[in-house]
Protein backbone atom coordinates (compact mmCIF):
# COMPACT_ATOMS: atom_id res chain seq x y z
CA UNK A 1 0.00 0.00 0.00
CA UNK A 2 1.25 3.42 -0.78
CA UNK A 3 2.92 5.49 2.42
CA UNK A 4 1.07 8.46 1.32
CA UNK A 5 -2.67 9.59 0.93
CA UNK A 6 -1.43 10.57 -3.01
CA UNK A 7 -4.94 12.43 -4.02
CA UNK A 8 -4.51 15.19 -1.32
CA UNK A 9 -1.10 16.49 -2.36
CA UNK A 10 0.66 17.54 -5.40
CA UNK A 11 2.56 15.71 -8.13
CA UNK A 12 5.29 17.76 -7.69
CA UNK A 13 6.50 20.45 -5.06
CA UNK A 14 9.44 22.33 -4.76
CA UNK A 15 10.36 24.81 -1.87
CA UNK A 16 13.40 26.83 -2.09
CA UNK A 17 15.28 24.80 -4.23
CA UNK A 18 18.93 26.50 -5.06
CA UNK A 19 22.05 24.80 -6.91
CA UNK A 20 25.48 26.05 -7.42
CA UNK A 21 27.93 24.85 -9.89
CA UNK A 22 31.53 26.08 -8.55
CA UNK A 23 30.46 29.79 -8.28
CA UNK A 24 27.62 29.59 -10.71
CA UNK A 25 24.32 29.82 -9.34
CA UNK A 26 22.10 27.38 -11.74
CA UNK A 27 19.29 28.09 -9.69
CA UNK A 28 17.92 30.72 -7.37
CA UNK A 29 15.44 29.90 -4.81
CA UNK A 30 12.95 27.97 -7.05
CA UNK A 31 9.48 27.47 -5.99
CA UNK A 32 6.74 25.84 -7.83
CA UNK A 33 3.77 23.59 -7.76
CA UNK A 34 2.57 21.50 -9.97
CA UNK A 35 -1.13 19.85 -10.08
CA UNK A 36 -1.93 16.00 -10.23
CA UNK A 37 -2.87 15.75 -14.26
CA UNK A 38 -1.12 18.83 -15.25
CA UNK A 39 0.93 19.44 -18.23
CA UNK A 40 3.59 22.25 -16.74
CA UNK A 41 5.77 23.70 -18.81
CA UNK A 42 9.50 24.68 -17.57
CA UNK A 43 10.18 27.44 -20.32
CA UNK A 44 13.49 29.52 -21.23
CA UNK A 45 17.15 29.52 -22.53
CA UNK A 46 19.67 27.18 -22.58
CA UNK A 47 22.03 27.66 -19.43
CA UNK A 48 18.75 28.78 -17.63
CA UNK A 49 18.41 26.28 -15.04
CA UNK A 50 15.87 23.93 -17.08
CA UNK A 51 17.81 20.37 -17.01
CA UNK A 52 19.15 21.22 -13.07
CA UNK A 53 16.12 21.40 -12.31
CA UNK A 54 14.85 18.39 -14.01
CA UNK A 55 18.12 16.20 -12.17
CA UNK A 56 16.82 17.04 -8.80
CA UNK A 57 13.20 16.30 -9.26
CA UNK A 58 14.24 12.92 -11.14
CA UNK A 59 16.88 12.67 -8.00
CA UNK A 60 19.91 11.94 -9.99
CA UNK A 61 21.53 14.91 -7.79
CA UNK A 62 21.17 16.86 -4.84
CA UNK A 63 20.52 20.69 -4.45
CA UNK A 64 22.33 22.09 -2.07
CA UNK A 65 19.38 23.63 0.03
CA UNK A 66 15.61 24.19 -0.21
CA UNK A 67 13.12 21.03 -0.25
CA UNK A 68 11.44 19.21 -3.09
CA UNK A 69 8.79 16.32 -3.30
CA UNK A 70 6.99 14.35 -6.30
CA UNK A 71 4.38 11.86 -5.74
CA UNK A 72 4.24 13.25 -1.83
CA UNK A 73 7.77 11.66 -1.69
CA UNK A 74 10.61 13.73 -0.86
CA UNK A 75 13.40 13.46 -3.72
CA UNK A 76 16.51 12.88 -0.90
CA UNK A 77 14.98 10.73 1.50
CA UNK A 78 12.53 8.51 -0.67
CA UNK A 79 14.39 8.60 -3.58
CA UNK A 80 13.75 4.76 -4.43
CA UNK A 81 10.40 5.57 -4.32
CA UNK A 82 10.22 8.12 -6.67
CA UNK A 83 12.49 6.09 -8.82
CA UNK A 84 9.93 4.20 -9.35
CA UNK A 85 6.96 5.99 -10.55
CA UNK A 86 8.60 8.66 -12.56
CA UNK A 87 9.49 8.79 -16.19
CA UNK A 88 12.46 10.65 -17.38
CA UNK A 89 13.08 11.36 -21.13
CA UNK A 90 16.42 13.25 -20.95
CA UNK A 91 17.24 16.62 -23.34
CA UNK A 92 20.14 14.17 -25.21
CA UNK A 93 19.15 11.04 -26.46
CA UNK A 94 20.43 8.24 -24.01
CA UNK A 95 18.73 5.01 -25.02
CA UNK A 96 21.13 2.42 -26.53
CA UNK A 97 22.32 2.74 -29.34
CA UNK A 98 23.56 -1.01 -29.89
CA UNK A 99 20.07 -2.39 -28.63
CA UNK A 100 17.18 -2.58 -31.34
CA UNK A 101 14.11 -0.59 -30.97
CA UNK A 102 12.29 -3.73 -29.20
CA UNK A 103 15.29 -4.84 -27.39
CA UNK A 104 15.38 -1.11 -25.73
CA UNK A 105 11.92 -1.18 -24.77
CA UNK A 106 11.96 -4.48 -23.36
CA UNK A 107 15.04 -3.63 -21.20
CA UNK A 108 13.22 -0.61 -19.89
CA UNK A 109 9.98 -2.71 -19.14
CA UNK A 110 11.84 -5.41 -17.47
CA UNK A 111 14.34 -3.10 -15.20
CA UNK A 112 10.60 -1.39 -13.88
CA UNK A 113 9.61 -5.12 -13.59
CA UNK A 114 7.00 -5.20 -15.86
CA UNK A 115 6.05 -6.39 -19.71
CA UNK A 116 5.34 -4.25 -23.00
CA UNK A 117 2.33 -6.04 -23.04
CA UNK A 118 0.60 -5.26 -19.70
CA UNK A 119 1.29 -1.31 -20.49
CA UNK A 120 1.07 -1.42 -24.14
CA UNK A 121 -2.25 0.63 -24.16
CA UNK A 122 -0.48 3.42 -22.78
CA UNK A 123 2.16 3.70 -25.62
CA UNK A 124 0.43 2.15 -28.60
CA UNK A 125 -0.27 5.31 -30.33
CA UNK A 126 3.09 6.35 -30.02
CA UNK A 127 5.24 2.99 -30.69
CA UNK A 128 3.06 1.88 -33.33
CA UNK A 129 4.57 4.83 -35.39
CA UNK A 130 7.89 2.59 -34.82
CA UNK A 131 6.73 -0.52 -34.67
CA UNK A 132 7.76 -0.86 -38.63
CA UNK A 133 11.36 -0.25 -37.20
CA UNK A 134 11.50 -2.45 -34.01
CA UNK A 135 14.28 -4.70 -35.34
CA UNK A 136 16.35 -1.47 -36.21
CA UNK A 137 19.13 -0.48 -33.71
CA UNK A 138 18.31 2.69 -31.73
CA UNK A 139 21.33 4.00 -33.26
CA UNK A 140 20.14 3.82 -36.83
CA UNK A 141 16.85 5.63 -35.83
CA UNK A 142 15.84 9.20 -37.23
CA UNK A 143 16.09 11.87 -34.93
CA UNK A 144 12.14 12.02 -34.87
CA UNK A 145 11.91 8.30 -34.13
CA UNK A 146 14.20 7.96 -31.82
CA UNK A 147 12.45 10.76 -29.73
CA UNK A 148 9.37 8.46 -30.07
CA UNK A 149 11.17 5.14 -28.78
CA UNK A 150 12.60 7.60 -25.68
CA UNK A 151 9.29 8.37 -25.16
CA UNK A 152 7.80 4.89 -25.20
CA UNK A 153 10.49 4.09 -23.12
CA UNK A 154 10.05 6.78 -20.42
CA UNK A 155 6.43 5.14 -20.78
CA UNK A 156 6.40 1.58 -20.01
CA UNK A 157 6.12 1.53 -16.61
CA UNK A 158 3.05 3.85 -16.31
CA UNK A 159 4.57 6.37 -14.60
CA UNK A 160 2.21 8.81 -12.58
CA UNK A 161 4.41 11.75 -13.29
CA UNK A 162 6.50 12.02 -16.91
CA UNK A 163 9.42 14.47 -17.10
CA UNK A 164 10.27 15.65 -20.17
CA UNK A 165 14.02 17.94 -20.82
CA UNK A 166 13.47 20.00 -24.38
CA UNK A 167 11.44 16.97 -26.07
CA UNK A 168 11.31 19.34 -28.86
CA UNK A 169 14.59 21.08 -29.38
CA UNK A 170 15.77 21.05 -33.04
CA UNK A 171 12.93 18.94 -34.18
CA UNK A 172 11.37 20.59 -37.17
CA UNK A 173 7.73 22.32 -36.58
CA UNK A 174 5.79 19.79 -38.23
CA UNK A 175 6.81 16.97 -36.03
CA UNK A 176 6.61 19.22 -32.89
CA UNK A 177 2.67 19.77 -33.08
CA UNK A 178 2.65 15.82 -33.33
CA UNK A 179 4.79 15.29 -30.01
CA UNK A 180 2.03 18.12 -28.24
CA UNK A 181 -0.65 15.85 -29.24
CA UNK A 182 1.02 12.70 -27.64
CA UNK A 183 1.48 14.41 -24.77
CA UNK A 184 -2.49 15.69 -24.43
CA UNK A 185 -3.62 12.53 -24.99
CA UNK A 186 -1.07 11.28 -22.35
CA UNK A 187 -2.88 13.71 -19.92
CA UNK A 188 -6.17 12.32 -20.24
CA UNK A 189 -4.73 9.64 -18.90
CA UNK A 190 -4.06 11.03 -15.76
CA UNK A 191 -0.36 11.83 -16.46
CA UNK A 192 1.39 14.75 -14.96
CA UNK A 193 3.84 16.14 -17.26
CA UNK A 194 6.36 18.62 -16.65
CA UNK A 195 7.97 19.73 -20.08
CA UNK A 196 11.06 21.87 -20.81
CA UNK A 197 11.36 23.80 -24.12
CA UNK A 198 13.20 26.68 -25.40
CA UNK A 199 10.45 27.50 -27.71
CA UNK A 200 8.42 29.99 -26.47
CA UNK A 201 5.57 29.20 -29.21
CA UNK A 202 4.80 26.01 -27.10
CA UNK A 203 3.56 27.55 -24.27
CA UNK A 204 0.69 28.09 -24.75
CA UNK A 205 0.17 24.32 -25.36
CA UNK A 206 0.73 23.94 -21.55
CA UNK A 207 -1.90 24.01 -18.75
CA UNK A 208 0.35 26.43 -16.76
CA UNK A 209 3.88 27.60 -17.66
CA UNK A 210 7.07 28.62 -15.73
CA UNK A 211 9.62 31.18 -17.52
CA UNK A 212 13.10 30.59 -16.18
CA UNK A 213 16.10 32.45 -16.61
CA UNK A 214 19.60 32.26 -14.99
CA UNK A 215 18.10 29.79 -12.64
CA UNK A 216 15.21 32.00 -11.51
CA UNK A 217 11.62 31.69 -12.11
CA UNK A 218 10.63 35.04 -14.07
CA UNK A 219 6.63 33.83 -13.62
CA UNK A 220 4.54 31.15 -13.17
CA UNK A 221 0.50 31.19 -14.88
CA UNK A 222 -1.69 29.94 -17.09
CA UNK A 223 -0.17 31.22 -20.52
CA UNK A 224 -3.70 33.74 -21.06
CA UNK A 225 -2.82 35.08 -17.25
CA UNK A 226 0.61 35.83 -18.24
CA UNK A 227 0.11 37.49 -21.63
CA UNK A 228 -3.45 39.80 -20.10
CA UNK A 229 -0.47 41.06 -17.34
CA UNK A 230 1.93 42.34 -19.95
CA UNK A 231 2.31 46.02 -19.43
CA UNK A 232 1.91 48.53 -22.15
CA UNK A 233 0.49 48.54 -25.77
CA UNK A 234 1.94 46.38 -28.04
CA UNK A 235 1.85 47.35 -31.96
CA UNK A 236 2.72 45.20 -34.81
CA UNK A 237 4.44 47.73 -37.22
CA UNK A 238 5.43 47.27 -40.60
CA UNK A 239 6.60 49.33 -43.67
CA UNK A 240 8.55 48.72 -47.19
CA UNK A 241 12.43 49.15 -45.39
CA UNK A 242 12.37 46.96 -42.17
CA UNK A 243 15.65 47.09 -41.43
CA UNK A 244 15.24 51.26 -41.03
CA UNK A 245 12.50 50.63 -39.55
CA UNK A 246 13.56 49.05 -36.68
CA UNK A 247 16.01 51.39 -36.07
CA UNK A 248 13.53 54.52 -36.47
CA UNK A 249 11.12 52.64 -34.05
CA UNK A 250 14.11 52.35 -31.55
CA UNK A 251 15.35 56.22 -32.06
CA UNK A 252 11.74 57.07 -30.85
CA UNK A 253 11.56 58.21 -27.47
CA UNK A 254 8.27 57.58 -26.60
CA UNK A 255 8.29 53.41 -27.42
CA UNK A 256 9.90 51.46 -24.56
CA UNK A 257 11.30 48.81 -27.06
CA UNK A 258 11.25 47.22 -30.19
CA UNK A 259 11.92 43.82 -31.65
CA UNK A 260 11.55 41.95 -35.33
CA UNK A 261 8.57 39.70 -34.99
CA UNK A 262 8.43 37.53 -38.63
CA UNK A 263 7.25 39.99 -41.49
CA UNK A 264 6.20 43.16 -38.61
CA UNK A 265 7.99 44.45 -36.11
CA UNK A 266 6.60 44.37 -32.22
CA UNK A 267 6.79 47.85 -30.04
CA UNK A 268 5.93 48.57 -26.57
CA UNK A 269 4.54 51.56 -26.08
CA UNK A 270 3.70 52.96 -22.44
CA UNK A 271 3.24 56.58 -23.01
CA UNK A 272 -0.04 58.36 -23.51
CA UNK A 273 1.06 60.68 -25.90
CA UNK A 274 2.03 58.12 -28.21
CA UNK A 275 -1.07 57.14 -30.91
CA UNK A 276 -1.11 55.00 -33.33
CA UNK A 277 -1.81 57.91 -35.81
CA UNK A 278 1.17 60.31 -34.48
CA UNK A 279 3.30 57.51 -35.09
CA UNK A 280 2.46 56.71 -38.11
CA UNK A 281 2.87 60.57 -38.82
CA UNK A 282 6.26 60.49 -37.13
CA UNK A 283 7.29 57.55 -39.96
CA UNK A 284 5.66 59.31 -42.73
CA UNK A 285 8.17 61.84 -42.23
CA UNK A 286 10.88 59.66 -42.08
CA UNK A 287 10.41 58.61 -45.24
CA UNK A 288 8.70 55.24 -44.82
CA UNK A 289 5.99 54.09 -47.30
CA UNK A 290 3.40 51.36 -46.91
CA UNK A 291 3.29 51.88 -42.95
CA UNK A 292 0.78 49.90 -41.16
CA UNK A 293 0.46 49.83 -37.36
CA UNK A 294 -2.37 47.69 -35.52
CA UNK A 295 -2.64 47.00 -32.13
CA UNK A 296 -2.12 42.88 -31.01
CA UNK A 297 -2.05 41.00 -27.88
CA UNK A 298 1.07 39.95 -27.07
CA UNK A 299 3.19 36.59 -27.26
CA UNK A 300 4.58 34.80 -24.10
CA UNK A 301 7.94 35.41 -26.15
CA UNK A 302 6.92 39.38 -26.19
CA UNK A 303 6.25 38.40 -22.31
CA UNK A 304 9.36 36.84 -21.79
CA UNK A 305 11.31 39.58 -23.18
CA UNK A 306 9.62 41.96 -21.34
CA UNK A 307 10.35 39.99 -18.18
CA UNK A 308 13.41 39.55 -18.48
CA UNK A 309 14.71 42.70 -19.13
CA UNK A 310 13.68 44.03 -15.47
CA UNK B 1 30.01 16.32 -73.36
CA UNK B 2 29.03 17.58 -69.73
CA UNK B 3 27.24 20.08 -69.98
CA UNK B 4 29.05 23.41 -67.57
CA UNK B 5 27.67 26.26 -65.85
CA UNK B 6 28.69 29.37 -66.81
CA UNK B 7 30.20 31.25 -63.93
CA UNK B 8 28.09 34.28 -62.78
CA UNK B 9 29.63 36.58 -60.01
CA UNK B 10 26.19 37.46 -58.93
CA UNK B 11 25.34 34.22 -58.29
CA UNK B 12 27.20 32.77 -55.44
CA UNK B 13 25.36 29.46 -54.98
CA UNK B 14 24.31 27.58 -58.06
CA UNK B 15 22.62 24.39 -58.21
CA UNK B 16 21.37 21.99 -60.95
CA UNK B 17 19.49 18.66 -60.81
CA UNK B 18 22.23 18.56 -57.24
CA UNK B 19 21.79 15.02 -56.26
CA UNK B 20 23.15 12.46 -53.55
CA UNK B 21 21.97 8.91 -53.41
CA UNK B 22 23.01 6.45 -51.04
CA UNK B 23 22.22 3.28 -52.33
CA UNK B 24 18.48 3.49 -53.77
CA UNK B 25 17.61 6.02 -51.14
CA UNK B 26 17.89 9.18 -52.68
CA UNK B 27 18.64 11.75 -50.12
CA UNK B 28 18.84 14.77 -52.55
CA UNK B 29 16.86 14.25 -54.92
CA UNK B 30 17.61 17.04 -58.00
CA UNK B 31 17.45 20.10 -56.46
CA UNK B 32 18.07 23.47 -58.47
CA UNK B 33 18.24 26.41 -57.33
CA UNK B 34 20.23 29.87 -57.43
CA UNK B 35 21.56 32.27 -54.29
CA UNK B 36 22.52 36.08 -55.38
CA UNK B 37 25.61 37.86 -54.13
CA UNK B 38 24.43 39.52 -50.37
CA UNK B 39 20.92 37.54 -50.29
CA UNK B 40 19.82 35.77 -47.37
CA UNK B 41 18.53 32.65 -48.21
CA UNK B 42 16.80 30.19 -45.83
CA UNK B 43 16.94 26.37 -46.22
CA UNK B 44 13.81 24.78 -44.72
CA UNK B 45 12.66 21.27 -44.58
CA UNK B 46 11.19 18.69 -41.90
CA UNK B 47 13.68 16.34 -40.08
CA UNK B 48 14.76 14.22 -42.95
CA UNK B 49 14.22 16.04 -45.56
CA UNK B 50 17.74 15.91 -46.78
CA UNK B 51 18.72 19.56 -45.74
CA UNK B 52 21.71 18.10 -44.26
CA UNK B 53 23.14 16.22 -47.25
CA UNK B 54 22.06 18.86 -49.41
CA UNK B 55 24.36 21.64 -47.30
CA UNK B 56 27.05 18.87 -46.79
CA UNK B 57 27.99 19.08 -50.49
CA UNK B 58 27.34 22.67 -50.71
CA UNK B 59 30.17 22.97 -48.03
CA UNK B 60 32.50 20.84 -50.18
CA UNK B 61 32.02 18.12 -47.71
CA UNK B 62 29.79 15.52 -49.64
CA UNK B 63 30.47 14.44 -53.05
CA UNK B 64 27.35 14.59 -55.41
CA UNK B 65 26.26 11.50 -56.71
CA UNK B 66 24.58 13.62 -60.13
CA UNK B 67 24.14 17.23 -61.03
CA UNK B 68 25.90 20.04 -60.73
CA UNK B 69 26.66 22.77 -57.86
CA UNK B 70 28.97 25.99 -57.82
CA UNK B 71 29.91 27.80 -55.13
CA UNK B 72 31.81 30.86 -54.38
CA UNK B 73 32.79 30.20 -58.11
CA UNK B 74 33.97 26.57 -57.65
CA UNK B 75 32.83 22.94 -58.29
CA UNK B 76 31.61 21.39 -55.23
CA UNK B 77 32.26 18.14 -57.37
CA UNK B 78 35.92 18.66 -58.10
CA UNK B 79 36.99 21.79 -56.14
CA UNK B 80 36.35 21.28 -52.83
CA UNK B 81 39.22 22.53 -50.88
CA UNK B 82 38.89 25.73 -52.94
CA UNK B 83 35.01 26.15 -51.62
CA UNK B 84 36.08 25.30 -48.36
CA UNK B 85 38.51 28.34 -48.33
CA UNK B 86 35.91 31.00 -49.91
CA UNK B 87 33.04 29.36 -47.25
CA UNK B 88 32.25 29.91 -43.65
CA UNK B 89 30.34 27.90 -41.56
CA UNK B 90 28.80 27.56 -38.54
CA UNK B 91 26.62 25.26 -36.55
CA UNK B 92 24.49 25.36 -33.12
CA UNK B 93 26.03 22.28 -32.71
CA UNK B 94 29.69 22.92 -33.33
CA UNK B 95 31.09 26.45 -33.56
CA UNK B 96 34.05 26.86 -30.84
CA UNK B 97 36.50 25.23 -29.01
CA UNK B 98 35.54 25.47 -25.07
CA UNK B 99 38.90 24.85 -23.71
CA UNK B 100 40.44 27.44 -25.64
CA UNK B 101 40.47 31.40 -24.82
CA UNK B 102 38.03 34.24 -26.84
CA UNK B 103 41.44 35.27 -29.02
CA UNK B 104 42.96 32.17 -29.43
CA UNK B 105 39.60 30.43 -30.96
CA UNK B 106 40.09 33.30 -33.28
CA UNK B 107 43.60 32.55 -33.79
CA UNK B 108 43.47 29.31 -34.72
CA UNK B 109 40.41 30.15 -36.98
CA UNK B 110 41.99 32.72 -38.98
CA UNK B 111 45.52 30.79 -38.86
CA UNK B 112 43.20 27.81 -40.45
CA UNK B 113 41.79 30.26 -43.69
CA UNK B 114 45.45 31.04 -43.83
CA UNK B 115 45.17 34.83 -42.35
CA UNK B 116 48.81 36.87 -41.58
CA UNK B 117 49.02 37.13 -37.83
CA UNK B 118 49.02 41.02 -38.71
CA UNK B 119 46.04 40.76 -40.41
CA UNK B 120 44.53 39.01 -37.42
CA UNK B 121 45.63 40.81 -34.78
CA UNK B 122 44.56 44.03 -36.40
CA UNK B 123 40.94 42.12 -37.01
CA UNK B 124 40.54 40.66 -33.51
CA UNK B 125 40.82 44.06 -31.94
CA UNK B 126 38.23 45.44 -34.43
CA UNK B 127 36.23 42.71 -33.46
CA UNK B 128 36.45 42.66 -29.52
CA UNK B 129 35.45 46.33 -30.13
CA UNK B 130 32.86 46.15 -32.29
CA UNK B 131 31.09 43.11 -30.02
CA UNK B 132 31.86 45.22 -27.12
CA UNK B 133 33.46 41.93 -25.85
CA UNK B 134 37.20 43.74 -24.96
CA UNK B 135 36.42 42.30 -21.24
CA UNK B 136 36.33 38.55 -22.10
CA UNK B 137 39.19 38.49 -24.77
CA UNK B 138 41.13 36.46 -21.92
CA UNK B 139 38.32 34.59 -21.35
CA UNK B 140 37.56 30.17 -21.89
CA UNK B 141 35.18 30.09 -24.55
CA UNK B 142 33.31 27.64 -22.47
CA UNK B 143 32.57 30.38 -19.33
CA UNK B 144 30.60 32.39 -22.19
CA UNK B 145 27.20 32.78 -21.48
CA UNK B 146 25.29 30.87 -24.72
CA UNK B 147 24.03 34.04 -26.52
CA UNK B 148 27.80 35.43 -26.20
CA UNK B 149 29.22 31.91 -27.67
CA UNK B 150 26.63 32.22 -30.58
CA UNK B 151 27.18 36.09 -31.39
CA UNK B 152 31.38 35.07 -31.50
CA UNK B 153 31.27 31.53 -33.22
CA UNK B 154 28.96 34.00 -36.37
CA UNK B 155 32.04 36.42 -35.79
CA UNK B 156 34.27 33.98 -36.58
CA UNK B 157 32.68 32.35 -39.08
CA UNK B 158 33.03 35.31 -41.11
CA UNK B 159 36.41 36.27 -39.89
CA UNK B 160 38.31 35.37 -43.10
CA UNK B 161 35.90 37.27 -45.35
CA UNK B 162 34.10 34.62 -47.35
CA UNK B 163 31.79 34.90 -49.96
CA UNK B 164 29.27 33.02 -48.45
CA UNK B 165 28.54 31.63 -44.83
CA UNK B 166 26.45 28.29 -44.25
CA UNK B 167 24.22 28.44 -41.30
CA UNK B 168 23.00 25.66 -39.54
CA UNK B 169 20.52 25.98 -36.92
CA UNK B 170 22.65 29.01 -35.81
CA UNK B 171 20.08 29.99 -32.81
CA UNK B 172 18.61 26.92 -31.37
CA UNK B 173 17.74 27.24 -27.72
CA UNK B 174 19.18 31.06 -27.56
CA UNK B 175 17.16 33.35 -25.86
CA UNK B 176 15.12 35.63 -27.49
CA UNK B 177 16.42 39.06 -27.07
CA UNK B 178 20.04 37.42 -28.03
CA UNK B 179 18.33 35.80 -31.28
CA UNK B 180 17.26 39.06 -32.56
CA UNK B 181 20.33 40.58 -31.91
CA UNK B 182 22.21 37.67 -33.79
CA UNK B 183 19.87 38.04 -36.89
CA UNK B 184 20.84 42.15 -36.65
CA UNK B 185 24.50 40.35 -37.47
CA UNK B 186 23.36 38.87 -40.07
CA UNK B 187 21.92 42.00 -41.65
CA UNK B 188 24.88 43.79 -40.98
CA UNK B 189 27.17 40.80 -42.58
CA UNK B 190 25.04 41.19 -45.39
CA UNK B 191 25.20 44.74 -46.00
CA UNK B 192 29.22 44.13 -46.52
CA UNK B 193 28.20 41.82 -49.40
CA UNK B 194 28.23 38.72 -47.41
CA UNK B 195 26.09 36.40 -48.61
CA UNK B 196 23.62 34.03 -46.00
CA UNK B 197 22.48 30.49 -46.64
CA UNK B 198 20.39 29.30 -43.31
CA UNK B 199 18.81 26.83 -41.68
CA UNK B 200 16.37 27.42 -39.01
CA UNK B 201 12.91 25.53 -36.90
CA UNK B 202 11.85 28.93 -35.95
CA UNK B 203 9.47 29.89 -38.40
CA UNK B 204 9.54 34.20 -37.57
CA UNK B 205 13.20 33.92 -38.70
CA UNK B 206 12.36 32.41 -41.88
CA UNK B 207 10.32 35.89 -42.46
CA UNK B 208 13.66 37.87 -42.22
CA UNK B 209 15.41 35.76 -45.27
CA UNK B 210 14.89 37.41 -48.75
CA UNK B 211 13.71 33.90 -49.93
CA UNK B 212 13.15 30.51 -48.45
CA UNK B 213 12.99 27.17 -50.18
CA UNK B 214 11.26 24.80 -48.53
CA UNK B 215 12.41 20.74 -49.05
CA UNK B 216 10.25 18.00 -48.62
CA UNK B 217 11.77 14.14 -49.69
CA UNK B 218 14.72 15.28 -51.02
CA UNK B 219 12.83 17.99 -53.61
CA UNK B 220 12.31 21.90 -53.24
CA UNK B 221 8.77 21.99 -53.19
CA UNK B 222 8.76 25.61 -52.57
CA UNK B 223 11.05 28.92 -53.57
CA UNK B 224 10.28 32.48 -53.09
CA UNK B 225 10.14 35.54 -50.88
CA UNK B 226 8.05 34.87 -47.58
CA UNK B 227 5.64 37.48 -48.76
CA UNK B 228 5.16 35.33 -52.25
CA UNK B 229 4.96 32.40 -50.56
CA UNK B 230 2.33 33.07 -48.26
CA UNK B 231 0.40 34.69 -51.16
CA UNK B 232 0.91 31.18 -53.23
CA UNK B 233 -0.48 29.03 -50.14
CA UNK B 234 -2.92 31.61 -48.83
CA UNK B 235 -1.27 31.60 -45.86
CA UNK B 236 -1.07 34.18 -42.18
CA UNK B 237 2.36 32.99 -41.66
CA UNK B 238 5.51 31.19 -42.83
CA UNK B 239 5.08 28.66 -40.22
CA UNK B 240 1.64 27.91 -42.07
CA UNK B 241 3.03 27.95 -45.24
CA UNK B 242 5.45 25.17 -43.62
CA UNK B 243 2.82 22.88 -42.42
CA UNK B 244 1.15 23.11 -45.72
CA UNK B 245 4.11 21.69 -47.65
CA UNK B 246 6.22 19.40 -44.62
CA UNK B 247 2.62 17.65 -44.18
CA UNK B 248 3.27 16.12 -47.60
CA UNK B 249 5.95 14.56 -46.96
CA UNK B 250 5.84 10.60 -47.79
CA UNK B 251 8.98 9.28 -46.71
CA UNK B 252 9.91 8.22 -42.73
CA UNK B 253 13.09 10.40 -42.13
CA UNK B 254 16.03 8.74 -42.67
Amino acid sequence: MDKKNIQSESAISCKSINKKYDTIEALKGVNFEVDRGEIFGIIGPDGAGKTTLFRILTTLILADSGTASVDGFDVVTDYKEIRKRVGYMPGKFSLYQDLTVEENLNFFATVFNTTIEENYELIKDIYQQIEPFKNRRAGKLSGGMKQKLALSCALIHKPSVLFLDEPTTGVDPVSRKEFWGMLKNLKTQGITILVSTPYMDEASLCDRIALIQNGQFLKIDTPKNIVSQYENKLWAVQSDNMYKLLNDLRANELTSNCFAFGDKHHVSVSSEQLSINSLKEILDKSGHTNIEIREIEPTIEDCFMQLSQK
Amino acid sequence: MEKTIQHNSNKVIIAENLTKKFGNFKAVDKISFEVERGEIFGFLGANGAGKTTAMRMLCGLSIPTGGKGLVAGYDIGTQTELVKKNIGYMSQKFSLYDDLKVWENIELFGGIYGMTDQEIKEKTDKLMHVLDFESERNKLVGSLPLGFKQKLAFSVSIFHNPQVVFLDEPTGGVDPITRRQFWELIYDATSRGITVFVTTHYMDEAEYCNRVSVMVDGKIEALDSPKNLKKQFNANSMDEVFQQLARKAKRVDS
